[in-house]
């Protein structure tokens, strides 16, 4: 008798795999965009785990060429004041921008979900003290409070992560408990209490899974968010120090540049910054198509 | 004879989705007579509102007139400017829609959107909109009509604001009203009270109506003439007291069949086919012991003397006996799916107990029962079967849930076989196990929440509009599924619903309900037949009455009756 | 309804402003004790022994119990008192208001020009579907969130400055040339043209353009995008279809009945755009070396003036508490379905 479960069993579940593909077949034939976007992500990944290893120059080594040097064969994004090689510089700061926003990111998304879960579900004084509090951060020009918090806790890449995430925190818990509140007392969340579910387990197992989609698109979306936000603070003088190649930083020294012509100092690292996070925002687009066709906008 | 009003020849409709044209209507054609009432009846799908908007050209964008004719009063619709279309709208064709709260601009006075209408059609200058707005709601016995005209549609009660929008759609005394589900999802006595406005109204200035509905019932009742589709097509067409008395196609018998009335027992519903696979209901058994005693069970919201204080169930007592159906009847507000929150565990109660096998479940919290003894014997058939499956589980994980939550020690091969018994124990193939919600239709859906729901044997199943969101033959199956499974099972149901033609079917007694109380209770005969307060007979007069059924229905039935 | 009643939820809007200036309060002064090492050896100065020390800590109050240096801090506050900017040496209050009008001239000058380009791009683009005013607003909507604005900013100038010669050098509000009008509203271009100075006006403009531009550019895509996202929604929405029914002329359905009620989320969402803009706004005074509040923060971290950055910090959040409540106010007074329990 189990046997005969199992067999006619994998037949369908194929059938809803394919499905799936169908669909995401369909959204990235209706908008190549979105295609173009996941290869332009998978790129960035590659760049950023093996950019390091396969720069031409040393990215903090002055004097590898002439000083401001234009783009040419041997530097191919030309060098600056000092010398220093401006291609290897931009590759090898993929990594720790990334790493930056990705840590932030997930710092936000972990403790967001789990504040505005609880909030969502359990009401009462959790949600007054959860909302008073992510009230209270949103209060604040979001970036100014990031100056401020990193000012405060001291200038260093770990305050960076920390003043982003908590800057992003509000955006996860305020999601996660409109997606949660709405399903707290759907059909499937009453009969799942009625199935003998506790409390923990209808939150964690049966509303929080169906609230991930929409969580995943404000992710994606908010990645290329949290970039910007870090290289603006590092273009300020916050977080990361020179030589350190940062994006940020290599706008900030070519910006001193930019009046006297030498356009390949910012134009570079400003390109390779910004095309961080358009693929970042292509997906969130994209991803939203492919979560609820009818919530493109 | 007169040329018809409103003529179509051969209508045609497409639509662009993604996997490619689809036909919704195909090749239909109707006519309406000056001053004449005609019914279009359909399920879901049927393509039945489509055809309202092919005739106002409002069709959304993906939708587009793919051939056929469609005449007003001489005029070729098809081939208007869309400068002229807006000119025949609201002022030669009029269209009111389900969902009235929703019809209605939120943010702009109620007034000013009949005005709107008027001043747009010259029929007022903005001067003299007021003054002629206030007169609509008073044709449409909108009391205090001066003071309406200021209020915003929150303000207003669902069957006020549907009354507002007929006063909109016949401001301008157009030719031809379009009804598009006007009373779904209101209440029966608002139900006939929008219903008896509409046909007063179009009576008074001799307009010609389309009521489009899937109340075959209600279009019986309301209309001059009755016209079936299904799936695009017309099925058939003629007089209402003709096709209701003696339908001709197969299609129109079922969905005859298919919609309860008030002499028609479960079975009835069902096709012939159907029927000849059926089992044979025992014959009516005498309840045992109680299972459920429910005394002075009260629930109040907010605290007293706060702006939020509302008491949704005031004092509530009544007795499930075992192997016994009950009924609670009443409309949208008056505490009835409270109370089987309560009864359910899922809500906790002010006062009262409730009794069940023997003990007071009522002192036990709601977030605690969820691992009490008793918690399987206790379940639930809901309202929305899409709502009340999770997503992202497929049919199995979800018929598995409570087994593998309320009986964790069951070995997993038991557990599979369960399913697999409880799939066909409800009719589900076996091979949708694993197909997702969205993969399921409504009645398939409407079975895993049942399989899911009888999984641990329960000895009490509260059934809460278990068939509100289907379309009538999908009703019809499942009602008589729940009636198979309360014999071959031993269930007790509590069976809550607005629709007493319904509950009638399953129950042997009925209880009705108003504001949090109970107003009268008895056998489903005696509510049904000897009413003894005026609210239930306001309710069963408020059920619409299709043309006198003549002998050949009634007799059919008796037979129907003898055979099982 | 009545005015009483607006104007009592009006009020009720404003009082609920107060717990979050307290929350506030309360974060800028966390952010005031949290400060690297010591505070009370971080004002003491590098040179000071463990008395002097002490005796700052005395006189600060840094020995006192946290809830009444919380409440010393306010009582400072309401007297203006932000303390002391190390690099210029006057009042950290001073300094700020006398920056606040720059900084005020440029974010309300760029929120005003993307709100222009904006709403009306949003509307075209969401009755338009896939005409180029759509495809156009889907560009300028992804460019604009995925620019950033200091890159935004250099490349203006490097192409209208160095390339064209058309923008003036960024060096701050006006041209060395000019004397700055007599200050009314502290906004040049509006004291000049009260002057009756076109040549400043026009000087003033120019210094402007480009930051301005970039400014805009930032903040008319979330705008953008709300729209033509709330647009879409509305003329899907029932009553759109019943003003379509009964006949109304295409303006009216698309004026009273979708844009109005389109407006509600944009307004509601113009919160988040404020709060984009004062951070931007700081990036943007830094490239073109505008001499308002967000310059003078980046120049107080890079010397580590703390009680310059706080001060900026709080004044910032004030200013968004002030705007935010200026949407609540407006939003209320349109919507009449704010304060009803639905």
């Amino acid at each position: 008798m189990s046997n005969l479960a199992i067999t006619p069993s994998t037949a369908p579940r194929a059938q809803t795999r394919e499905g799936y593909w169908h669909h995401l077949r369909y959204i990235m034939a209706e908008n190549p965009l979105t295609g173009i976007s996941f290869g332009l992500f998978f790129g960035l990944i590659a760049v950023a785990i093996f950019g390091p290893y396969l720069v031409p120059f040393d990215p903090v080594a002055t004097g590898v060429g002439p000083a401001l040097q234009p783009p040419g064969v041997s530097h191919w994004f030309g060098t600056d004041h000092l010398g220093r090689d401006v291609f290897s510089r931009v590759v090898v700061a993929t990594r720790l921008d990334l790493l930056i926003s990705v840590s932030a990111v997930t710092l936000s998304f972990v403790f967001g979900s789990i504040i505005g879960c609880f909030a969502g579900y359990f009401g009462g004084w959790t949600d007054r003290i959860s909302g008073r509090l992510m009230d209270t951060i949103m209060a604040f020009p979001l970036f100014v409070l990031a100056m401020g918090i990193v000012a405060a806790a001291g200038n260093s890449i770990e305050n960076i992560v920390y003043a982003t995430a908590i800057i992003n925190l509000p955006f996860y818990a305020r999601m996660a408990r409109a997606e949660v509140s709405i399903r707290r007392n759907a059909g499937f969340v009453q009969a799942a209490r009625l199935s003998g579910n506790s409390e923990l387990r209808v939150l964690f197992g049966h509303i929080f899974p169906n609230t991930l989609p929409p969580m995943m698109v404000q992710i994606s979306l908010n990645m290329g968010w949290a970039i910007l936000n870090a290289a603006g603070l590092s273009f300020i003088g916050l977080g990361v120090q020179p030589p350190m190649p940062e994006w940020g930083i290599l706008v900030a020294e070519g910006a001193n540049f930019i009046i006297s012509g030498e356009w390949w100092l910012v134009v570079f690292p400003g390109m390779a910054l910004m095309l961080a996070v358009f693929t970042f925002n292509l997906i969130g687009d994209g991803l939203r198509d492919l979560v609820d066709p009818q919530r493109r906008t | 004879m007169t040329p018809p009003l409103l003529d179509i020849q051969r209508l045609s409709v497409d639509f662009a989705t993604r996997r490619g044209t689809v036909r919704a209507i195909d090749s239909i054609s109707l006519s309406v007579a000056k001053g004449e009432t005609l019914g279009i009846v359909g399920e879901s799908g049927s393509g039945k509102s489509v055809t309202s908007y092919a005739v106002m050209n409002i069709l959304d964008r993906a939708g587009k007139i793919a051939g056929g004719k469609i005449s007003y009063g001489g005029m070729s619709m098809h081939k208007i400017s869309e400068r002229d279309m807006r000119d025949i709208r609201g002022r030669e064709i009029s269209m009111i829609f389900q969902n009235p709260r929703a019809a209605l601009n939120p943010i702009r006075k109620v007034g000013q959107q009949i005005a709107d209408v008027l001043v747009q059609h010259n029929q007022a200058t903005r001067a003299t909109g007021r003054a002629k707005a206030i007169e609509m709601l008073l044709a449409v016995k909108i009391k205090d009509a001066e003071k309406r005209y200021e209020a915003y549609p929150f303000e207003l009660s669902g069957g006020m604001c549907q009354r507002v929008v007929i006063a909109m759609a016949l401001a301008c005394k157009p030719q031809l009203l379009i009804a598009d589900e006007p009373t779904t999802g209101l209440d029966v006595t608002t139900q006939k009270a929008v219903m008896d406005l509409i046909t007063e109204l179009t009576a008074k200035f001799n307009m010609s109506t389309i009521l489009i509905t899937h109340d075959l019932g209600l279009a019986a009742a309301y209309c001059d003439r009755l016209l079936v589709m299904e799936k695009g097509h017309v099925v058939e067409q003629n007089t209402s007291e003709a096709l209701f008395n003696s339908p001709q196609k197969a299609y129109t018998k079922q969905l005859l069949n298919a919609t309860p009335h008030r002499d028609s027992y479960v079975r009835d519903l069902l096709t012939p086919e159907q029927q000849a696979q059926a089992l044979a209901l025992p014959a009516s058994t005498e309840p045992g012991a109680a299972l459920l005693s429910v005394k002075s069970l009260k629930k109040e919201f907010g605290k007293p003397g706060s702006g939020h204080h509302h008491v949704a169930v005031r004092d509530l007592s009544f007795d499930i006996r075992k192997g016994e159906s009950l009924g609670l009847v009443g409309e949208s507000g008056c505490g009835k799916s409270t109370t089987s929150s309560m009864i359910m565990r899922l809500l906790d109660t002010t006062e009262g107990s409730i009794e069940f096998l023997g003990q007071d479940i009522a002192a036990i919290p709601a977030k605690q029962f969820a691992r009490h003894a008793l918690r399987g014997k206790l379940q639930m058939v809901f309202q929305d079967p899409t709502d009340s499956l999770n997503p992202r589980w497929s049919a199995e994980r979800s018929i598995v849930d409570p087994l593998l939550r309320l009986s964790p020690d069951m070995p997993a091969a038991d557990r599979q076989a369960r399913v697999l018994e409880l799939a066909s124990l409800v009719g589900l193939p076996v091979e949708l196990l694993n197909r997702f919600p969205h993969q399921l239709s409504g009645g398939q859906k409407a079975r895993v929440g049942i399989a899911r729901a009888v999984a641990m044997e329960p000895e009490l199943l509260i059934l809460d509009e278990p068939t509100a969101a289907l379309d009538v033959s999908v009703q019809a199956v499942v009602l008589n599924l729940l009636e198979d499974l309360k014999h071959r099972l031993g269930m007790s149901y509590l069976f809550i619903s607005h629709d007493l033609n319904v509950v009638r079917l399953l129950c042997d007694r009925i209880i009705v309900m108003q504001h949090g109380e109970i107003v009268e209770q008895g056998h489903a005969h005696e509510i049904m037949d000897t009413p003894k307060t005026d609210y239930t007979r306001s309710l069963l007069a408020a059920i619409p009455h299709p043309p006198a059924a003549d002998a050949s229905i009634t007799g059919n039935t008796e037979l129907q009756d003898g055979a099982l | 309804m009545s005015l009483g009643v607006k104007s009592k939820r009006v009020l009720t809007r404003l009082l609920q402003a107060v717990p979050t200036v307290f929350g506030i309060l309360v974060v800028c002064f966390i952010l005031t004790r949290a400060l690297p090492g010591d505070p009370a050896a971080y004002f003491a100065g590098d040179m000071a022994d463990e008395a002097s020390i002490e005796q700052v800590r005395e006189n600060l109050g840094l020995d006192q119990p946290l809830p009444i240096q919380f409440v010393t801090y306010v009582g400072d506050l309401l007297q203006g008192d932000l303390g002391v900017a190390i690099s210029t040496g006057q009042t950290v209050t001073q300094e700020l208001a006398k920056r606040l009008p720059a900084s005020l001239e440029l974010t309300l000058g760029a929120l005003l020009l993307a709100l222009t380009i904006a709403v009306p791009l949003g509307v075209l683009a969401a009755t338009r579907p896939n005409s180029w005013v759509d495809h156009l607003c889907r560009f300028l909507v992804t460019a604009g969130v995925s620019l950033p604005t200091f890159f935004t900013g250099l490349a203006l100038l490097y192409v209208f400055y160095y390339l064209l010669g058309w923008a003036p050098p960024p060096m701050g509000r006006l041209d060395m040339m000019f004397l700055p009008p007599e200050s009314i509203t502290g906004f040049y271009t509006i004291d000049s043209l009260i002057a009756g100075d076109w040549a400043l006006f026009k000087a003033s403009l120019a210094q402007m353009a480009l930051p301005l531009i970039t400014l805009a550019l930032f903040t008319l895509a979330p705008i953008a995008r709300m729209t033509r996202a709330a647009m879409l929604q509305t003329l899907a929405s029932d009553y759109v279809r019943t003003a379509r029914a009964a006949g109304l002329s295409r303006r009216r359905v698309l004026i009273t009945y979708a844009f109005r009620n389109a407006l509600l989320p944009v307004i509601t969402t113009l919160g988040m755009v404020f709060s984009f803009v004062l951070g931007a706004n700081v990036l943007v005074e830094k490239v073109f070396a505008w001499p308002g509040i967000g310059s003078f923060a980046v120049e107080a971290l890079v010397v580590s003036d703390y009680a310059a950055v706080q001060g900026f910090v709080l004044s910032m959040a004030l200013l968004f508490v002030a705007l935010n409540l200026l949407i609540d106010v407006t939003y209320t007074l349109i919507d009449p379905r704010v304060g009803e329990d639905s």
